[in-house]
């Protein structure tokens, strides 16, 4: 009689399963370009986190930037005008696994177009030309990369291309890596590294926010901004492309890098196009 | 003092409210699925089917042991790998879910473990099935005996729905490190918000556990 | 999975390691706040009693990350530098030892109150008497509820991912993030953190049984 009770339990276990599986179509393996066209959506993962390209606005709780703008100017460019960028916020770290998994269509988020990544994503053409840099307290011993001597710490963010850079740059200095900007920036002030590492364009970010902390060094890499899809699909890949090619052409690429980059002291607009 | 007054204007304290709301919203959809699902479960180990009951005591014990950490980073970022995709808040009430069921699931064996043996013999012969002697005779006094214990695992989950900012999950402890992200003057206000915050809605489940105690057990006299 | 123990393998000890320890330095700490709030809980004096009462009510409800992290930003900003490990571990530290605090009292408490004034009808001193007659009482019933405490610390210790504190789960993060194999990377972390907890929770059951049936 005891038994009676299984075919409940093992109804109820196996409801569980279907219920979790249920929710997985694996949307990574159709064409993103279709999906994208027949729910005239476009699914971007965005920084929520980097002032300038794509910050959290806590008054409006919007995420603003030119990541952002530049996401819903492609959308409308290549699902025309009543076309929705759906925004989805990313950090370094969990913006490829959610590529991979399907959670969003595509990655504009400062990512740098590297061999490493290119094994697995495809990449459009660079749409932003960054090198990395060092921000650090005003009248901090760091002048450049040359100065971080062993133990020196360095906070970088995890799943960027600048933590592998820097312990090339700087062998002997210890790096830290947190989960995001916003967090690696509340460290440097906290005092718990020497500097931040990451491309300049988010660094001048964090610089304007906070005056106390300066952009030193120029830049010791090349990080070209590119926008990542997932591997085979060529598709988008190609129309992602095309789009670039056509906001470059009308003039709304420049527009919008005047819009976010025009008054940042120290930076050289004809560097990054 | 005047960080405090610029920290706690209209615009953060909305803000942090609406990181509250999605704290409250995974914790209560995954109390009440963990409750129903810890229950059935912790049963099932109860009841000693052959095989069943120990393969079903093995994965409780496997989950229990690991850090919910990793129970959210699996179902976030793992899943997606083999065709399961979810949205953040989805993925943390399942995460949280599965963690707390097996919690659950422990508490709800024991309970019935200390329920008298004579109960269920004295139910049984008095011509009950076995589901039914389960459901109106034993459960119900394991359950009065249990509520400390659910209720401490309650308010666990309250809190530990703060790991979920690691997934980007927009709660209560993400959105405040957005706020003293942007101006480091609002850290130490920011904390005192979440201590604050967290403190009210979990010592308001305990007081209610106790209150609900009291009065379950001044009925039986 | 087996690929990436072996490619990784260092790395995942190392981190192994720095859980480990975490874990070994918060028990130690905790278990001796923890009974120091105890002890100031079930105080005579009526203030202090509260202090004890207030700390162990005001840390069990707030969360552990909140607590970490205001150590990880905080106390450097205003006080001291502290670097994400030693953080991690005070913010485990603090968190553990409210709930220790509550164990170790419950434990106290369940030992009868006739033995307290036994022992002191006898000429003992209220120290003595903690010491020789209701401690080694209190511990039987205290140690399977702290072995679980260790558990869950542990399991908790991966907070330390949050504030670079180098554990295994934020090695683990790395991993996942330069082989890009996520689902894999995440198994073998999994089975480096059941290798830890699993025997010592199967050993704790086996305790608490053995000392039931005596």
């Amino acid at each position: 009689m005891k038994k009676r009770l299984l075919p409940l339990m093992v109804a109820a276990l196996c409801g569980m399963l279907l219920l979790v599986a249920g929710c997985g179509k694996s949307i990574a393996d159709q064409d993103v370009l279709q999906h994208a066209k027949k729910t005239n959506t476009i699914v971007w993962g965005v920084k929520a986190d980097t002032r300038l390209f794509g910050l959290m606005n806590t008054k409006s709780g919007q995420i603003e930037g030119f990541d952002i703008d530049m996401a819903k100017a492609l959308t409308k460019e290549i699902l025309g005008p009543k076309g929705k960028a759906q925004l989805v916020q990313v950090t370094s770290d969990t913006r490829v696994p959610m590529l991979k998994g399907g959670n969003i269509d595509a990655i504009i988020a400062t990512m740098t177009i590297t061999p490493d990544r290119q094994k697995v994503l495809n990449f459009s053409q660079p749409y932003f030309n960054a090198g990395q840099s060092l921000l650090v307290k005003k009248g901090s011993r760091i002048h450049s990369v040359k100065d971080l001597k062993k133990g020196d710490k360095v906070i970088g963010v995890q799943g960027s291309t600048s933590v592998d850079n820097i312990q090339k740059a700087a062998p002997q200095a210890t790096v830290l890596q947190l989960s995001d900007y916003a967090q690696a920036f509340t460290a440097l002030k906290s005092g718990q590294g020497l500097a931040v590492t990451t491309d300049n364009g988010i660094l001048y970010g964090m610089s304007e926010q906070d005056h106390r902390f300066v952009v030193v060094g120029g830049t010791f890499t090349k990080e070209p901004y590119g926008i990542a899809i997932n591997k085979g699909q060529t598709a988008m890949t190609k129309r992602v492309d095309q789009a670039i090619n056509t906001l470059r052409r009308n003039g709304t690429y420049e527009k919008l890098i005047n819009k976010w980059f025009g008054s940042v002291p120290g930076f050289d607009i004809k560097e990054v196009e | 003092m005047q960080n405090f007054i610029d920290a706690y204007s209209q615009v953060n304290l909305n803000y942090l409210l609406q990181g509250l709301w999605v704290t409250l919203e995974v914790s209560v959809t995954s109390i009440f699925f963990s409750f129903i699902i810890g229950t059935l479960l912790g049963v099932a180990r109860y009841v000693k089917v052959r095989f069943f009951s120990a393969f079903v005591g093995f994965i409780i014990d496997l989950i229990r042991n690991l850090p919910l950490l990793l129970i959210l980073f699996f179902t976030y970022f793992a899943l997606p790998n083999i065709g399961v995709r979810l949205p953040v808040i989805p993925a943390s009430i399942v995460a949280m879910t599965v963690f707390e069921s097996a919690m659950l699931a422990e508490i709800v064996r024991s309970g019935i473990n200390a329920v008298p043996t004579g109960q269920m013999e004295a139910a049984r012969s008095n011509g009950l099935t076995y589901t039914q002697a389960m459901l109106y005779i034993i459960l119900p006094q394991a359950f009065k005996a249990m509520i400390p214990p659910i209720v401490s695992q309650f308010i666990s989950l309250v809190k530990d729905t703060s790991l979920a900012t690691i997934i980007l999950l927009p709660e209560l402890t993400y959105h405040a490190q957005i706020i003293y992200g942007q101006n480091i003057n609002y850290m130490i206000p920011m904390f005192v918000a979440l201590a604050v915050l967290y403190f009210i809605v979990n010592y308001a489940l305990s007081v209610a556990s106790r209150a609900l105690n009291r009065r379950l057990s001044s009925g039986i006299r | 999975m087996f690929t990436i123990l072996a490619n990784n393998w260092s790395t995942l000890l190392s981190g192994l390691g720095y859980t480990l320890m975490a874990s070994l330095i918060a028990l130690v700490g905790s278990l001796v706040i923890g009974t120091l709030f105890a002890l100031m809980e079930i105080s005579a004096h009526r203030w202090v009693a509260v202090i004890g009462r207030v700390y162990v009510e005001v840390v069990r409800n707030i969360p552990l990350l909140v607590i970490t992290m205001a150590f990880y930003v905080i106390v450097p900003t205003y006080f001291v530098q502290i670097d994400g490990f030693t953080a991690g571990t005070i913010g485990l530290t603090i968190y553990t030892s409210a709930f220790i605090a509550e164990t170790v009292r419950a434990g106290i408490e369940s030992v009868a109150v006739g033995q307290m004034e036994g022992a002191r009808s006898v000429g003992m001193t209220y120290t003595q008497a903690m010491v020789q007659i209701i401690f080694p009482q209190a511990i039987k019933i205290v140690i399977p509820p702290l072995g679980n405490q260790f558990i869950n610390l542990v399991k908790n210790s991966s907070i330390l991912a949050f504030v670079a504190g180098f554990d295994l789960m934020y090695q683990g993060k790395i991993i996942a993030n330069t082989t890009f194999n996520t689902f894999d990377t995440y198994l073998a972390v999994g089975l480096l953190y059941l290798i830890l907890t699993m025997p010592l929770s199967y050993f704790m059951r086996h305790l608490e049984k053995k000392w039931n049936v005596a």
